[in-house]
């Protein structure tokens, strides 16, 4: 089968600075891709290769089969939207829409269909003549995603599409984009360092850590399965329990506390004993009449609450260890109180201490 | 009102007088304004009244001739030329310096090698004086020592470029000095608004696959437009009152051929000792700048609030 964008071994360099190196991704037709990561991990610089803004130093790049290595980014069948918008801001909406297809010399009659097409997806028809500058952040992000649309191309390519927009905005856009995939099915590859965008369209997501992809794979196995402490630490908000200790036979140590992990699925059969850390999300940890029927049960003790109104986060001490709880919010915990919480160990992740890899 | 627009006036409920919102600011700009309405205004209109009198020296009144020295004026050989050579001048230099300095400007901003010696190169020029300008182009335009000497010596006998000694167009002669020092100045402004330009918009602009030199005229210049404008009038100014390239490159001559009218007015009033004279040129100047200034300024900032 033939991939809709394929990377092999790509390296880029600034200079003497190596951003990316040998990376290797494949986009599947029709696929979400997410890529994910903090600032300056290289997710625009990989979107920048993709789209061949960027010249890169070594490997190759294939779009719907055809190797675009050195093809100009007009050439590569490829629609980009930017954080920034990057409209023409002389130009009215439908200038900004139809400015590429005349210059490539596509028919009148073709135009005005695309950018009506366009218009009435998006719904961006009243706006047609007026400039950018009399749009609100939301309406111009729309008109960028109308320039690509109007390319009629098979992979779409965003820069942080919604990160200049109020959280409102961002969140009506964010359904509104997925709604889009849905409609037109196209290849999308998506930069952004807000994971919540990423659970949210992502059919797959590529978590990114200093050039190089940490994990690639579905939402659900990025969130319960995180390959690595990176990714597990980076992927969940609020952001994943460890407590470090030892892996004796199947059972996981710390301090007097002995957890036998039944039901933890292991990466590999555990032969060698030790040091590890295990990881527990703080959502995933039961209280109340739950506890009694949770595999393992502790005690901890109340330090300080936040109430959130649809829940409420609880940190606590499980003996040294910080330990945060995600309860409901309906839930009267007070400061100094102990607490007993249940956990599930098939739902926690192990991870070797030393190289920090999923067990 | 006033009190919910900010959520912070709790004691004053009527809204603060506006004289004193950014009290220190406007103290701060008392001298300027100062300076303005009695150096600029005041003296501007001195000198337009002085420009219907008969003085000949400082301090000035003397006796109300109405429009006569006005008459006088336009009826001198040496003033019409004078006019003519500014707006050959004007009219060339404004073209050729926004031309000229747009381009190098657009080259350098392709992030080519060595862009800040190349920038150094290209601004020399502006930091040296017109007097300097002005001399170092007689010299190169002279025919014994200069380009036209060189070229003979290379081989080609006959070359013939002595625009400075030929009074039909040794305004071109002065033209070219003006345009090597104005462009390079032209070139560093236009560069750094090209810089303030969104890199975002190139990048969908290739995307598009619209070629550079579309991006730079269909979206780069409309985008540059308030850069163009400081330009403009920067470079408008300079014409205007050119002076000293002149007075360093020519003298006026030959005859009076490269005249132009500041330094009409300036020997008028200094020493021909006739102010009355001098004034009316300078008014004139005045006059066509206004010319220029109003429909533009009615342009930028009229134009808004209708459309
Ligand atoms: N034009 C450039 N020249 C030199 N270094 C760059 C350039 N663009 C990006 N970088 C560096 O590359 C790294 C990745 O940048 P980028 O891909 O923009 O990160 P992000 O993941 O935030 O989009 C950063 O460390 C950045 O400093
Ligand atoms: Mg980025």
């Amino acid at each position: 089968m033939t991939y809709s964008v394929e990377i092999k071994q790509l390296d880029l360099a600034f200079g003497a600075v190596k951003v990316l190196q040998g990376l290797d991704l494949n986009v599947s037709e029709g696929e979400f891709l997410v890529l994910l990561g903090s600032s300056g991990c290289g997710k625009s610089t990989l979107l920048n290769c993709i789209a061949g803004l960027l010249e890169i130093t070594d490997g190759q790049i294939f779009i719907k089969g055809k190797n675009v290595t050195w093809a100009e980014p007009s050439e590569r069948g490829i629609g980009m939207v930017f954080q920034s918008y990057a409209l023409y801001p002389q130009m009215t909406v439908k200038g900004n829409l139809s400015f590429g297809l005349k210059n490539a010399k596509i028919p009148k009659n073709e135009i005005e269909k695309r950018v009506a097409r366009a218009a009435e997806i998006l719904q961006i028809g009243p706006l047609l003549d007026r400039k950018p500058g009399a749009l609100s952040g939301g309406q111009r992000q729309r008109v960028a995603i109308g320039r690509a649309l109007v390319r009629d191309v098979d992979v779409f390519l965003f820069d942080e599409p919604l990160s200049n927009l109020d959280a409102k905005l961002r969140v009506d856009l964010r359904v509104e984009l997925k709604r889009l995939h849905n409609q037109l099915q196209n290849t999308m590859i998506y930069v952004t360092h807000d994971q919540v965008e990423a659970m949210t369209l992502a059919d797959r997501i590529a978590v990114m850590k200093g050039g190089a992809i940490m994990q690639l794979g579905s939402p659900d196995e990025i969130y319960n399965k995180p390959r690595n402490l990176y990714v597990a630490d980076f992927i969940g908000s609020p952001s994943m329990n460890f407590v470090e200790g030892h892996l004796e036979g199947g059972l996981f140590k710390v301090d007097d506390m002995v957890l036998p992990m039944d039901g933890y699925v292991f990466a590999a059969p555990q032969t060698a004993d030790r040091l590890a850390t295990i990881g527990i999300r703080p959502e995933h940890v039961v209280t109340g009449e739950l506890v009694p029927n949770a595999p393992l049960q502790f005690n901890v003790d109340v330090d300080l609450v936040e109430p959130m109104g649809s829940d409420t986060l609880v940190y606590a001490k499980l003996g040294q260890h910080p330990f945060r709880i995600r309860m409901d919010g309906q839930a009267s915990v007070k400061v100094g109180e102990t607490i007993s919480i249940g956990v599930d160990p098939s739902r926690a992740s192990l991870f070797d201490t030393a190289t920090e890899d999923r067990l | 009102m006033a009190v919910t627009d900010t959520g912070q006036t709790e004691v004053s409920t009527k809204r603060p007088s506006r004289l004193f919102k950014n009290i220190a600011a406007k103290i701060a700009a008392i001298p300027m304004i100062f300076t303005a309405l009695v150096v600029f205004v005041g003296c501007t209109l001195w000198t337009i009244y002085h420009s219907f009198t008969r003085s000949r020296l400082l301090p000035a009144p003397d006796k109300w001739v109405g429009l006569d020295n006005y008459e006088r004026l336009w009826s001198e050989n040496r003033w019409l030329i004078s006019i003519e050579n500014l707006a050959i001048y004007g009219l060339c230099s404004l073209v050729l310096s926004l031309t000229i300095g747009f381009v190098l400007a657009a080259l350098l901003d392709r992030k080519i090698r060595f862009e800040n010696t190349i920038r150094t190169i290209i601004l020399y020029p502006f930091a040296l004086s017109f007097v300097v300008t002005g001399l170092a182009w007689q010299w190169i335009l002279n025919p014994e020592l200069g380009l036209q000497n060189t070229v003979r010596n290379i081989g080609w006998e006959s070359f013939t470029f002595d625009p400075l000694n030929n009074a039909d167009i040794v305004i071109y002669g002065v033209l070219i000095a003006g345009i090597w020092q104005g462009s390079g100045f032209v070139m560093v402004l236009l560069l750094a608004g090209m810089r303030g330009i969104d890199e975002d918009v190139w990048k969908a602009s290739r995307v598009e696959g619209i070629p550079a030199w579309k991006t730079y005229i269909f979206i780069v210049i409309p985008m540059m437009r308030p850069v163009f404008v400081t330009a403009l009038v920067i470079i408008s100014a300079g014409i205007i009152k050119v002076y000293d390239l002149v007075v360093a490159q020519t003298s006026g001559g030959p005859g009076i051929a490269s005249e132009v009218p500041a330094k009409y007015v300036i020997e008028k009033m200094f020493q021909a000792q006739n102010l009355g004279l001098g004034f009316a040129a300078s008014t004139m100047m005045l006059l066509s700048v206004l010319v220029v200034l109003i429909p533009w300024a009615y342009l930028e900032f009229g134009g808004k609030k209708n459309g």
